[in-house]
């Protein structure tokens, strides 16, 4: 099971990433996970709640995105879907394809609540220049 | 780290990028920040490292990785075995527990460190690199990474290998490479190991094995051999003797710059 150590690697960048937006909460994270990835959706969204107990995305919520399995044909100068055992042309049914997206692995976005907003509860205001407030993450 | 080096943009998530711009504002007055990093980005930045070290020292680096069982060390005895004049070989051993495989290196006369990664079912790029810093690499044509024997984790976790070398034992199945794609589609050899057993088991097929192989796109070499009985080993140690050559023209054309022995690791290594 490497989804745990995954989920904390994930912790460590959504922490560092909140900290140089000065986000005091991390609101949603959004992964893009292809099929080819070697890591399964279910088993990371449950390793998740162990990995961000305690940190600045405790409350998040974890929101995967699947990525379609997709191969390019060199032959054929063509896309075409494929399946994670079955990766040739779908034209040509050729092997000499290469994966173009499905293998990914992808932090995507992160949504994020400011200092600013979480002390005025949550405003519209934009609040880009919170240079010398005191970090909280 | 990664947000600048790109090495997380691949062609199906480029056009992402342009999409959003960095910062779009989510209608609940909350930002958004698109990303897109790698998700074992950390992973990837020390097995480049790894890399290094190895560049240093002019080793070629290879990762065996099979289900448990498959004859990985096995294998590498018999390798040390018969390459032990011609080639100076050193070895990593991950395993959960035991000092049993690299004890078993050790008595066939060649270096070996073992890495008990406990619960762990693979080893990462920061484990290998805590073996590198016990194991001089001074001298060594090729060092071996026998990774966790389980045929999912490992395929995940760059280590800054220069080959992947999957075993599938005839005792397994000729259909594995179907259900394990991660790991067969992107491993640079396949070796089917046991092949003595072949005489007993009527429902392995090497071609059938050979075409799963295929249908995941990936043109590698496959061997058959048996490192109990010796059979097919040849193709084996051709293969490495070709590849240690190989790599040593390539580095020396490269001229690589040595890395610093006291340099900085900032990397902190979460572990279940
Ligand atoms: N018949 C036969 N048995 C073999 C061969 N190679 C290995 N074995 C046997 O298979 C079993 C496992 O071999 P190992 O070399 O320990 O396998 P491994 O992949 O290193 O195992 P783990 O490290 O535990 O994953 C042992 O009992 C070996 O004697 C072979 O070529 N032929
Ligand atoms: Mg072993
Ligand atoms: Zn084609
Ligand atoms: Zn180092």
């Amino acid at each position: 099971m490497h989804e745990l150590s995954i989920c904390y690697g994930l912790m460590d960048q959504v922490e560092r990433i909140a900290a140089e937006q000065r986000a005091v909460k991390v609101v949603e994270i959004v992964l893009r996970i292809g099929p080819l990835s070697g890591v399964e959706p279910q088993l990371l969204a449950h390793a998740f709640p162990v990995a961000a107990a305690g940190g600045i995305a405790e409350d998040a919520e974890l929101v995967i995105e699947d990525m379609p399995l997709r191969v390019y044909c060199e032959a054929c100068d063509a896309e075409s879907e494929a399946a994670p055992n079955r990766l040739l042309c779908g034209h040509c049914g050729g092997f000499y394809t290469r994966v173009v997206s499905g293998d990914e692995m992808l932090l995507a976005r992160l949504e994020l609540e400011r200092e600013e907003e979480a002390a005025i509860g949550g405003s519209n205001n934009t609040t880009e220049d919170t240079e010398n407030t005191e970090k909280t993450a | 780290m990664c947000d600048t080096c790109g090495c997380n943009v691949t062609d199906g998530n480029r056009h992402l990028l342009q999409e959003g711009g960095e910062l779009a504002r989510t209608r609940g007055g909350r930002d958004a920040v698109e990303v897109l990093e790698g998700l074992l980005s950390a992973n990837d930045h020390q097995a480049a490292h790894n890399r290094d070290h190895f560049a240093a020292h002019g080793v070629l680096a290879i990762n065996l990785m099979s289900s448990p069982g498959s004859g990985k060390t096995s294998l590498l005895e018999a390798t040390i075995e018969a390459l032990g004049d011609e080639l100076k070989i050193g070895v990593i051993e991950g395993d959960l527990e035991t000092e049993n495989d690299a004890k078993r290196i050790r008595d066939k006369g060649a270096p070996a460190v073992q890495i008990a990664t406990g619960s762990a079912c693979h080893l990462d790029a920061h484990m290998v690199h805590h073996a590198l810093h016990e194991l001089s690499l001074d001298g060594l044509d090729i060092l071996f990474v026998e990774n966790v024997g389980n045929l999912v984790c490992p395929a995940s976790f760059d280590l800054g290998q220069h080959f992947n070398v999957a075993l599938l034992s005839v005792t397994e199945g000729d259909d594995k490479p179907a259900k394990y794609p991660v790991m067969f589609r992107s491993t640079d050899l396949v070796l089917l190991t046991k092949s003595d057993l072949l005489a007993v088991l009527d429902d392995f097929e090497p071609a059938k094995a050979e075409q799963a192989v295929r249908n995941l796109a990936n043109p590698a070499p496959i061997f058959t051999l048996s490192a109990r009985k010796g059979e097919g080993m040849a193709a084996w140690l051709d293969w490495l003797r070709d590849e240690v050559a190989r790599h040593k023209t390539a580095l020396a054309a490269e001229q690589t710059t040595p890395i610093d022995p006291n340099h900085v690791h900032d990397q902190r290594h979460h572990h279940p």
